[in-house]
């Protein structure tokens, strides 16, 4: 059984693989294929849930040892496999929500005729990602880190005709691998200090706080700059947003569900390096909040519907990442919350890319307005997918996002009053800025116009290959929470990977429930009171500061520009001049200087026999004269 | 007496670059299939090296050593290590690329001049070039070795100067004013190199009293050559100079972006990807055994010209504009690598290194390959001059793709594998001289990232949207190299497992250990 | 006789065909010096060799025979082509041998 655990990932890879190389020939049957392995990988995690759930749960981790992949004097590094209840929580997710977007994506690049290339990426995407989720040391794991950077660089870049998408693609590669540079460092510092990177050694020696605190501080540190990255964090952020360039179901799959909550699963896998250092995990939960706030403000800002979901995206990945920062009271819930959020979210993304497959790829949604009657599929799901991020009593996002916010309080302190109280406020501009999305795309009057060349938009409702999954995601999004913590089902099952403790919650669950009631009221009504009962006008007004700020994203893009771009500029071009003047400029000015001294010399000789006669009779006779000389002496 | 394997491996393709010479005028496509024929079957006699090699055997293997020149002690003398090894393999393997790639190069650009014969010569050159590298690699007589070291600036000299890219942005006389430039430099900078190497190889003979590199180190482990630290210090120099142009560290880089640019890609890649690799494994075989102390004396220093390749290579990439400069720059970063992690003198930097010598010439030869196809299609160097080239020839977009990957290590391909190597070995050693040097490998996300934005993506510009996607030469020189290069990513067991007695026997040579975990070390 | 009379009358002769070498324009002239400075040389040698009573100035005193027949018939031929072309035989007509 265990044995299977490769096909996993070898099942995509093959689709990649085949896709990619096969050539147009290819082109007919392409998705198909490429549909048929994602879902092929997902029977087989079904498969190995199905044996793991059959099992007690401290025999549930499975190993498969490939071979070994760098064999070097010290140094030992496995392409080797660990499926525990982590990682299977993953596979699930990945595959699942994987096949259901190949699903989708059939219908949506029905019309693009690179569609072939585009299953062949994401197929990549998933071996990557189950990868990535897969491995049982941190070097494998970051040869799926990058992969999926890889997919999600081509995936964003996949209309690479427009320079925009080629440079969000440019954009979050680079701005990853800020982040990947943390990995590896972790990795080294891992590799100095135990000897090794395996994941059960290293956490094991965490455990036992060996290595010294600074170093285990220092290890945490460079992993959460890894899943600042990743997971676009702040302050490495930036790239999300542009990632929207992307086609939607890459929006779906890797920018919501799966490729951005790596950095939970990081923090999450290696919380005994967390839980050996305070300090980190200080860092982390400030990171966490503060991205939560950052993610939220800049979603109530944007006209962008997908921009708008992917403010909203990073600032639940920033609950997950507080959860995770809060230690073992917190890591079961935001893997809760990261799975149901694959889900909304996942269902949020494919019902926007439903509507702009309506609205002839619009995505301002200033013009969009009373599409619900056009659309009733995609209404009711986005609906259900709304309902449910913004934590509507009995819908996932309810469960999940509670549990954190209770955990948040249970960190004790200042700190946890702080931290639960960002919380609250997150929950209610999550409240705030979804009802509006929900409002302005579907209620109020329409607002769209004919484009320039005429072209009135036609809204109408998808084909059934993207309503299905639609449908799907949204059953998800309204019982995936209440399944989970019937009985703390979710708990029991993470519990032997991640550890659980109970806090001691300063205020009861039951005030914390009531208290995000209360917000989630406020945010909604606030949002009612703006953009249901006034019409929502086409042209942006001009905003206060605070808004005008948080459409060019906090200007963390012009601080970006500025500093990094500007300066990289000039600093390059000034170094190709040094380069040029200066480096070479010794190089060629000791070449002049001899080619003067040269011609200088050539002059003596002018041809003439008898001159020539005279200089070697001289050079004979100061050679005589030397020897003599010499003799003398 | 067994037959001399190693002397064949060279021997063959200095036969074929004689007889490749002599092919009359008018046959020129006879001389190009003569030539990949020898370099095929110098591939399949450096299989059979790498077959009868045994990594944990001897430290030198299939030797041969015959009497030369009597009086100064100089012998024929020839042997391999697993470095070796690897790196004869490494260039018996590019070099049927490297001719398939430049088929066309030296094509007369008008007929009629029939007595001239460009392309015979061309080709003759790339083979003389190939059996002076291997045995350079091969020679564990340093006499030997520094005769075939400075010998081949002659075929590389000619190649430069006389088979410039044709693709210029100049007149044609400001183009071989160009060209006759960087072969010019080219020469002088290797030829000073050289010529204070001659004088330390001299110095060493003054000292030791003859040149054979085993008998040198052992007579210098069992104590009976004795070397003044000074003396030892100034002979190390002497060499490492001469590597150090080669390799080429900064400061003394400045040749390789002129050379790599005016030469046609086919020798840009002989350069980069053979020639220098002759300066780094020199160091490691011949600066490091004959000279550990001074060599840990230099470390630091070196180190930090390492770094300054490093970083400064990878920024230079960035600035350039001219998209074969830009691969020469981020050559010279991935060469600071290359000698940080021989001078780290841990396992894993010194396997690391190695290997980098091997997956940096293959991942450089698909890319500068790959480059070399595009130029010739729009005549143009210039990055500015491209525009959207995937929608019009998505293979040759893809196969760039993949080789700038490769350029920037993306896991899962060979680079990855040694930079990582590199990196760690550093780091174990020296922490921060290891933190700064990952600043590269983002730097090196960058320059390759934007070179393909701005030469593949975005709208078609009207000079590109004729161009034809690689043909099936084309293809043959590319996929192979890819395959390659994947394959190294995977599975680089063969070739670690190779090197890495080698760099054990080197790191016992230098007498360094790799430093302990701290965790184990606390204990 | 003292051989050392021998080394005398070489040193004079070569300081005449030197001399001659230096200050005479026709180029038979100073190729005749020269053939006197060379011959100069093989009487030094032989008085060498019947000083240290061996043969081995004599052997190159042949040797020196020898490359002088074959300086005469490259250097006559030089001169020969070059008075043809210029209708000169002077030594300062001809400045060829510079770069």
């Amino acid at each position: 059984m265990e044995n299977l655990i490769a096909l996993l990932v070898a099942a995509p890879l093959l689709g990649a693989a085949v896709l990619l190389c096969g050539g147009r020939r290819l082109d007919r049957v392409g998705h198909l294929l490429g549909t048929l392995l994602a879902a092929a990988s997902f029977v087989i995690g079904v498969v190995l849930f199905a044996d793991m759930l059959g099992k007690n749960a401290d025999d549930r981790t499975f190993t498969q040892h490939l071979f070994s992949w760098i064999p070097v004097e010290g140094f030992q590094a496995d392409v080797s496999f660990q499926l525990d209840q982590l990682s299977m929580t993953f596979v699930l997710l990945i595959t699942g929500v994987g096949s259901l977007i190949h699903i989708y994506s059939i219908g949506y690049m029905e019309h693009d005729e690179r569609r072939r290339r585009f299953f062949g990426y994401l197929n990549l995407f998933l071996a990557a990602m189950l990868l990535l989720v897969l491995a049982d040391n941190y070097l494998l794991l970051y040869v799926g880190w990058e992969g999926v950077g890889l997919a999600s660089y081509l995936l964003i870049g996949f209309w690479q005709h427009k320079p925009s998408a080629a440079t969000a693609a440019k954009k979050a590669f680079l701005v990853n691998r800020v982040g990947d540079m943390g990995l590896s460092i972790a990795v080294m510092l891992m590799f100095t200090t135990f000897g090794t990177f395996a994941f059960g050694p290293v956490l094991k020696s965490a455990e036992e706080h060996l290595g010294g605190g600074a170093t285990l501080t220092g290890i945490a540190l460079m992993l959460l700059l890894a899943a600042c990255g990743k997971s676009a964090q702040v302050p490495l952020q930036s790239w999300l947003g542009d990632a929207m360039e992307g086609p939607t179901p890459v929006s779906a799959l890797i920018h919501a569900a799966t490729m951005v909550t790596a950095g939970v699963y990081l923090i999450v896998r290696s919380g005994a390096v967390f839980n050996a250092s305070p300090d980190a995990q200080l860092v982390v939960v400030v990171v966490g909040a503060v991205t939560l706030l950052f993610g939220a403000i800049v979603g109530c800002a944007k006209d962008d519907i997908k921009k708008a979901l992917a403010g909203s995206t990073m600032s639940q990945i920033g609950y997950m990442v507080l959860a995770a920062g809060l230690g073992p009271i917190g890591y079961v819930f935001a893997i809760m919350h990261l799975v149901t959020h694959g889900f909304f979210k996942a269902g949020l993304f494919l019902g926007a890319g439903s509507v702009m497959h309506g609205m002839n790829d619009e995505v301002d949604m200033r013009k969009y307005g009373a599409l619900r009657k056009y659309m009733p599929v995609t209404f009711v799901t986005f609906g259900l997918g709304y309902l449910a991020i913004i934590g509507f009593p009995g819908l996932s996002g309810f469960f999940s996002k509670d549990k954190i916010i209770e955990a948040a309080f249970a960190k004790g302190g200042t700190e946890g009053w702080i931290l639960g109280s960002v919380a609250l406020l997150g929950a209610a501009i999550t409240a705030y800025y979804m009802t509006r999305v929900m409002i302005m795309t579907f209620f109020g009057e329409k607002r769209w116009q004919p484009d320039g060349e005429g072209h009135e938009p036609h809204p109408h409702e998808s084909p059934k290959s993207m309503t299905i999954p639609m449908i799907v995601l949204a059953v998800g999004s309204v019982f995936a929470g209440g399944f989970f913590s019937i009985g703390d089902r979710f708990l029991h099952w993470l519990e032997p990977v991640t550890e659980h403790s109970h806090g001691n919650a300063p205020i009861s669950a039951t005030t914390v429930t009531a208290a995000t009631m209360v917000v989630l009221v406020v945010g909604a009504g606030l949002a009612y009171l703006q953009y249901g009962r006034r019409p929502v006008p086409v042209v942006a007004p001009r905003g206060s500061l605070l808004t005008r700020a948080a459409r060019r994203d906090l200007l963390q893009d012009d601080f970006n520009h500025v500093v990094l771009v500007r300066g990289g500029e000039h600093l390059t071009r000034s170094l190709v001049y040094v380069d040029h003047t200066l480096v070479d400029g010794v190089v060629n000015g000791t070449a002049a200087s001899v080619g003067g001294l040269s011609g200088r010399l050539r002059k003596l000789q002018n041809g003439y026999a008898r001159s020539y006669a005279v200089s070697m009779f001289g050079g004979a006779a100061l050679i005589v004269a030397a020897t003599l000389l010499m003799r003398a002496v | 007496m067994s037959f001399p394997l190693l002397t064949a491996t060279a021997v063959l393709p200095a036969v074929g670059a004689v007889a490749t010479a002599a092919v009359p005028a008018a046959r020129r496509t006879a001389a190009k299939w003569l030539a990949l024929l020898v370099s095929l079957a110098t591939l399949v006699l450096a299989a059979v090296v790498l077959a009868r090699f045994e990594p944990g055997g001897a430290r030198y293997q299939l030797t041969e050593s015959h009497a030369w020149i009597k009086e100064f002690g100089v012998r024929y003398e020839l042997g391999v290590d697993g470095i070796a090894v690897a790196l004869i393999a490494l260039t018996a393997l590019l070099m049927p690329f490297v001719i398939l790639a430049g088929w066309h190069d030296a094509d007369p650009q008008e007929t009629g001049s029939s007595r001239w014969r460009p392309t015979q010569g061309f080709f003759a050159l790339i083979l003389g070039v190939e059996a002076m590298v291997i045995i350079s690699f091969e020679a564990t007589d340093v006499f030997l070795f520094y005769i075939f070291f400075e010998a081949m600036l002659i075929p590389m000299y000619f190649l430069i100067g006389g088979f410039g890219d044709r693709a210029h942005a100049g007149s044609d006389e400001h183009a071989a004013a160009q060209r006759s430039y960087a072969a010019v430099k080219f020469l002088l900078y290797n030829l000073v190199g050289g010529l204070i190497m001659l004088a330390a190889v001299i110095g060493l003979y003054v000292v030791a009293g003859n040149f054979s590199l085993p008998e040198i180190v052992a007579a210098r482990a069992n104590g009976s050559l004795h070397m003044a630290t000074s003396t030892e210090r100034w002979l190390f120099l002497g060499f490492f100079f001469a590597f150090a142009v080669k390799a080429p560290l900064w400061p003394l880089h400045t040749w390789l972006p002129n050379a790599m640019g005016e030469a046609t890609a086919p020798v840009a890649v002989l350069i980069t990807a053979v020639v220098d690799k002759v300066g780094t494994f020199a160091m490691l075989r011949f600066c490091l055994q004959l000279f550990p102390e001074a060599s840990k004396w230099a470390t630091p220093v070196i180190l930090v010209l390492a770094l300054i390749s490093i970083v400064y290579g990878a920024l230079l990439a960035v600035g350039q504009r001219d998209i074969k400069r830009l691969v020469a720059y981020a050559s010279i970063s991935h060469f600071g690598f290359i000698i940080l992690g021989i001078f780290a003198m841990t396992s894993q930097g010194q396997s690391g290194a190695t290997l980098y010598m091997v997956n940096h010439g293959i991942s450089t030869a698909a890319l500068m390959l790959v480059a070399g196809f595009l130029i010739s299609r729009r005549g143009s160097r210039l990055i500015a001059d491209y525009g959207g080239v995937q929608k019009v020839a998505p293979v040759l977009a893809g196969t760039f793709l993949i080789g700038g990957l490769a350029t920037l290590s993306l896991p899962g391909l060979a680079p990855f594998v040694s930079e990582f190597l590199v990196l760690v070995g550093t780091f174990a050693r020296y922490p921060v001289v290891g933190i700064i040097a990952t600043f590269g490998i983002v730097l090196a996300a960058l320059y390759t990232l934007v070179l393909y934005q701005r030469t593949m993506t975005g709208p078609v510009k009207p000079e590109v949207s004729a161009l034809p996607d690689l043909r099936v030469r084309e293809l043959a020189v590319v996929v192979p190299l890819i395959a390659a290069l994947i394959f190294l990513g995977v599975y680089p067991k063969p070739v670690t497992d190779l090197v890495n007695p080698a760099v054990k026997h080197t790191l016992s040579d230098v007498h360094k250990t790799d430093p302990k975990p701290a965790v184990e070390a606390a204990k | 006789m003292n051989p050392v009379n021998y080394l005398y009358l070489a040193a004079l002769l070569f300081t005449i065909g030197a001399t001659g070498v230096l200050i005479r324009r026709n180029a038979i002239v100073v190729f005749m010096c020269v053939e006197l400075m060379l011959n100069a040389c093989n009487l030094a040698f032989v008085a060498f060799s019947r000083m240290h009573g061996n043969l081995d100035g004599q052997i190159i005193a042949f040797f020196t025979m020898v490359v002088a027949a074959a300086e005469v018939v490259v250097g006559l031929a030089i001169i020969v082509s070059l008075f043809r072309s210029r209708h000169s035989a002077s030594v300062d007509d001809a400045s060829l041998m510079k770069l």
